[in-house]
């Protein structure tokens, strides 16, 4: 896809003592399957349970115990994978990651290294520099490890196994991001595709989202890339631009110091703001993968491919050129409207009987507002979609001013009531009469005769002044249309 | 009185279904044999109080139902058992009492059996003498300080010495096949996949298979039938259609052709079993049989395969054993010290070698060279039984190219050790049914099998084979229970 430029130009770009540095990124986003049971067993999932008491007697690895796959989950990873517009691998098989430690009871992760269930896929970003396509490597499916609690006791450390046999995916991208800001739009786009398909909640703060994040950086114009550092599972967005912006910083000055990057594993120290060497490439675990013999390889039916895709909703990409086409909004509004499969579900709602454009304006505007101060998600608007398409309309029908509205708001958002019955119950309704206006007009001007004359003077600016004073006369409820169109006749 | 221990449990069944005895004399036999079995070492846990109450209660309600009705079996401490210490043979699962029973145990249980102990074995099935065994070296009844052969020597041991009626082991390269040869008796490794691998503690896992050891073929049929089946709870297992094998078993092999591989005739193999090999034949022409050279030309890769693929697995089957969550655990003044005392101590010598050769052959680096090879040349192995099985119906060969050997003679060399399983390894490597049958003696008086190996889940036919020969050899297992 050709980058669109526009007066926007991309301009993230390290500027060392020396040299101007691009930074080269690459995700691997591990995203925790939407699914009631375990992918090995049937095991509860179910987030912030009593330690230990969502274990079986596979998830513990007691001798002789077997996994077995779990459907469900190998069809959430199509459907992901489909999503990413990715090519799904018919064939793909389960391997061992072998290395000990004390929450990984089996002494192996099960994974998919050599043959994973998706291959190449892309995801589409809107910058403001215009859209640029982000390429997928590939999406395995693998076991998450247990936790292990090292704070509880002095001497000893404990261990959770809850987590130990959940289903992540892998989710790899190409070395294609290219700044912080880009990060930010691919997990978020990544997570907004997931939570159309219903293939991962993508709540980074219960863990189902977290990334390790690939950063080397090279001289502008150079081709080759730069030797990558590897930062380990960072949970937040906000974190992994931080460790980014720091990591290549520490890159840049090694290598303006005529120092080499060593390639090595990190982890980002969120109170420092810092990355620090966690192991070195010569560090780095042999994990003596192989094919787990107690599987066997994942065969997978073109029928259950083609079955899954007719389940596919349709999906933000898909959203926003409809929307676009089909509601006549911009590409920003409908970029953001279709951010949240919520969002737009709201939107949808409100324009089944109300002007588009309002719509999009009221929400983007108003109800976001009260969103983010609430810190709520649109599902838990105190504001029914019914009920602003009702406020919409009253807008659009010249019954209430947009004024009157925003107070009608205000006063929807503590008690979600008919804003129909609000603009009644408070005599709010829009005066149009214009034998009414007429009468105010005519007053507010006998009472500024001095001013009258000054505006037929030439001091036009007075009309503003006539006007808020007529309004403030109504209590805001006159028609401000029908109000400039009475005082520019009368003041001839 | 006549001694019930004797009897087979085709016998035991019908007697006890027509009231000639109940179910708790014939208990209490095999318990008064095993009480003075010490010296053969045969036992690791004895469960004789709850077998009795079972046999006792089978008695009362004087139903028999299922296809082992009130028999009591003593199984190879591979087993899960529920409430039971399973031990692998090992110390470091010395004190291991599971909350689960594995599918095979149970459907023994399910038809009527029940548990009379757990029986000795290599630690973790990894040995050919039974001298690898936390608890212990054991004696096969054939003669002091003789090894009754690996992995399942307890379980053999056992049967020979009439301290349980029938039992059961694990294969893995010939863990079964051997010690029966060793023994006198009958052992079936069944088809890979026709049994459950469900709470067997593993030892490398696409090898394992439960099979059956009696002193019979019609024994080794009835315990096939009860213990085979699809288990949902193993994705290795085959959805496949279990044969009544007792009913359909038959010694009418007229017409069907015997392959003779070439490569198994190897050299210092001793002319006694050649001339045993040479007998079986004979006994198969007499029953009509067509016999027909054949070549299975990457035989003599099979063990070299076996000891990457097996140690590679089992490498990694044995991490769970790290003093975490169960078992033995040492001390340690941080994770990995307590990881490195646990095993250390909790494994014997046999067990570390594997791990080291199984953690070498995928090391990065050598897993080309290695484990990826062996995979290869294991499939090869699998096409040369595929291309036999064209032409043939079974493949004859000897189950050992030796009889039992005294204990601690090749302890130390571990090579001739595992030379030992030369004709049974091939047959796991191709995931193929097979059978050891005792056919005679050698000049020491030890016994001698012949092994029959079958097509992928034609377990039928090489037991109706195994009948033929089983009438012509007139074999008597020939012990006196001198350890009394």
């Amino acid at each position: 896809m050709v980058e669109i430029m526009t007066e926007n130009k991309f301009d993230y770009f390290i500027n060392g003592e020396k040299n101007k540095w691009e930074v080269i990124i690459g995700l691997e986003v591990h995203a925790q399957v939407l699914s009631k049971s375990k992918l090995f067993s049937s095991s509860s999932t179910k987030f912030g349970a009593e330690p230990n008491t969502q274990v079986s007697l596979v998830d513990s690895a007691l001798p002789g115990m077997l996994p077995v796959i779990n459907q469900f989950c190998i069809e959430q990873s199509i459907k992901t994978g489909l999503g990413l517009k990715a090519k799904i691998n018919r064939h793909s098989v389960f391997d061992r990651k072998n290395y000990f430690y004390a929450d990984l009871p089996q002494g192996y992760q099960i994974s998919q290294y050599k043959n994973p269930i998706v291959g190449e896929g892309e995801v589409i970003l809107d910058m403001p520099y215009g859209t640029k396509k982000i390429g997928i490597e590939r999406l395995h499916l693998e076991q998450d490890a247990g936790k292990s609690i090292h704070d509880m006791d002095p001497e000893n450390t404990f261990v959770d196994l809850n987590r130990s046999g959940i289903a992540l995916m892998e989710i790899v991208s190409k070395p294609d991001l290219r700044s912080p800001e880009e990060v930010n739009a691919y997990v978020k786009k990544l997570r907004s595709i997931m939570r159309y398909l219903a293939t991962c909640d993508g709540n980074m703060q219960e863990g189902s989202l977290r990334a390790d994040v690939n950063v080397s950086v090279r001289k502008v114009g150079d081709i080759k890339y730069g030797t990558r550092c590897e930062i380990k599972n960072v949970n937040s967005i906000k974190f992994m631009q931080m460790a980014i912006e720091y990591e290549a910083k520490r890159q840049v000055e090694l290598l303006e110091d005529g120092k080499a990057v060593d390639q090595e594993t990190r982890l980002f120290d969120t109170k420092k703001n810092k990355t620090k060497s966690m192991r070195l490439k010569e560090e780095a675990h042999d994990y003596r993968y192989f094919p787990d013999p107690d599987l066997l390889p994942l065969e997978i039916d073109k029928s259950l491919i083609d079955k899954l895709k007719k389940t596919l909703p349709e999906l933000p990409d898909e959203k926003k050129d409809r929307f676009m086409k089909i509601y006549n909004i911009s590409a920003y509004e409908a970029n953001i409207l279709v951010s949240e499969k919520e969002i737009s579900d709201y939107y949808e709602e409100v324009i089944k009987q109300a002007d588009k454009k309002l719509a999009a304006n009221w929400i983007m505007g108003d109800l976001f507002a009260v969103l983010n101060k609430k810190n709520i998600s649109i599902a838990r608007s105190p504001v029914s979609p019914k009920n602003l398409s009702i406020l919409i309309n009253l807008i659009s029908s010249e019954e209430i001013s947009g004024r009157i509205a925003k107070e009608v708001f205000e006063i929807m958002i503590e008690k979600d009531d008919n804003p129909k019955v609000i603009v009644e119950s408070k005599g709010l309704r829009q005066q149009s009469d214009p034998i009414e206006l007429e009468k105010i007009i005519t007053e507010i001007l006998t009472k500024n005769k001095d001013k009258v004359a000054q505006y037929k003077n030439g001091k036009e600016k007075l009309f503003g002044f006539f006007i808020g004073q007529v309004m403030k006369s109504s209590g805001g409820r006159a028609n401000p249309k029908l109000v400039n169109e009475i005082l520019k006749s009368k003041l001839k | 009185m006549t001694d019930l221990t004797n009897f087979s449990i085709v016998d035991l069944v019908n007697g006890i279904k027509n009231k000639d005895f109940t179910s708790e004399e014939v208990t209490k036999s095999f318990i008064k044999n095993a009480e003075n079995s010490d010296k053969l070492n045969a036992y690791i846990t004895k469960c004789f109080d709850e077998a009795l109450v079972s046999a006792k209660n089978f008695d009362k309600k004087n139903i028999s139902k299922g296809l082992l009705p009130g028999i009591p079996i003593a199984v190879k401490d591979m087993f899960c058992t529920k409430d039971v210490k399973t031990t692998a043979g090992s110390k470091i699962l010395n004190n291991f009492l599971p909350t689960y029973e594995s599918t095979v145990t149970n459907k023994l249980w399910l038809e009527g059996a029940f548990l009379l102990g757990k029986l000795n074995c290599d630690e973790f099935a990894m040995g050919s003498s039974n001298e690898t065994s936390f608890f212990g070296n054991v004696t096969n009844p054939f003669g002091d300080k003789i090894v009754p052969g690996g992995s399942s020597g307890g379980s053999a041991s056992a049967l020979a010495a009439n301290l349980t009626p029938a039992t059961i082991g694990t294969d893995t390269g010939g863990s079964i096949r051997q010690p029966a040869s060793f023994t006198g008796t009958v052992g079936l490794k069944p088809t890979y996949g026709r049994c459950s691998r469900w709470g067997i503690v593993a030892f490398a896992s696409s090898l394992d298979q439960a099979g059956p050891l009696t002193k019979t073929v019609e024994d080794c049929a009835l315990l096939l039938h009860a213990m085979s089946g699809y288990d949902p709870k193993d994705s290795t297992s085959v959805n496949i259609k279990v044969n009544d094998f007792s009913s359909n078993l038959t010694e009418k092999v007229k017409d069907l052709t015997i392959g003779i591989p070439k490569e198994y005739r190897v050299e210092d193999m001793p002319t006694e079993i050649d001339k045993l090999w040479k007998k079986g034949i004979d006994f198969l022409k007499d029953a009509g049989v067509v016999i027909k050279d054949i070549s299975l030309p990457h035989t003599m890769y099979a063990l070299p395969t076996y000891y990457i693929v097996a140690p590679a697995e089992a490498s990694s089957n044995l991490a769970r054993y790290d003093g975490v969550k169960y078992g033995h655990r040492s001390k340690g003044n941080n994770l990995i010290e307590m990881y490195e005392n646990t095993r250390s101590e909790g494994f014997g010598d046999e067990v570390k070698r594997r791990i080291l050769i199984g953690t070498y052959v995928l090391s990065s680096g050598y897993y080309d060279a290695y484990y990826l090879k062996a995979q290869k040349v294991r499939k090869l192995i699998k096409e040369d039984f595929d291309k036999a099985f064209n032409n043939v119906d079974a493949i004859l060969t000897p189950s050992t190219p030796s009889s039992a050997f005294k204990m601690g003679e090749k302890k130390d060399d571990p090579v001739s050790m595992y030379l030992n399983d030369i004709f049974t390894v091939p047959v796991n490597l191709a995931g193929l049914p097979a059978i050891s049958i005792p056919s005679g003696y050698d000049k020491n008086n030890l016994p001698l099998g012949l092994q029959l190996i079958g097509r992928p889940f034609d377990e039928q036919m090489i037991l109706n084979l195994s009948l033929a020969l089983q009438k012509r050899m007139n074999f008597k297992r020939n012990i006196k229970a001198w350890w009394k």
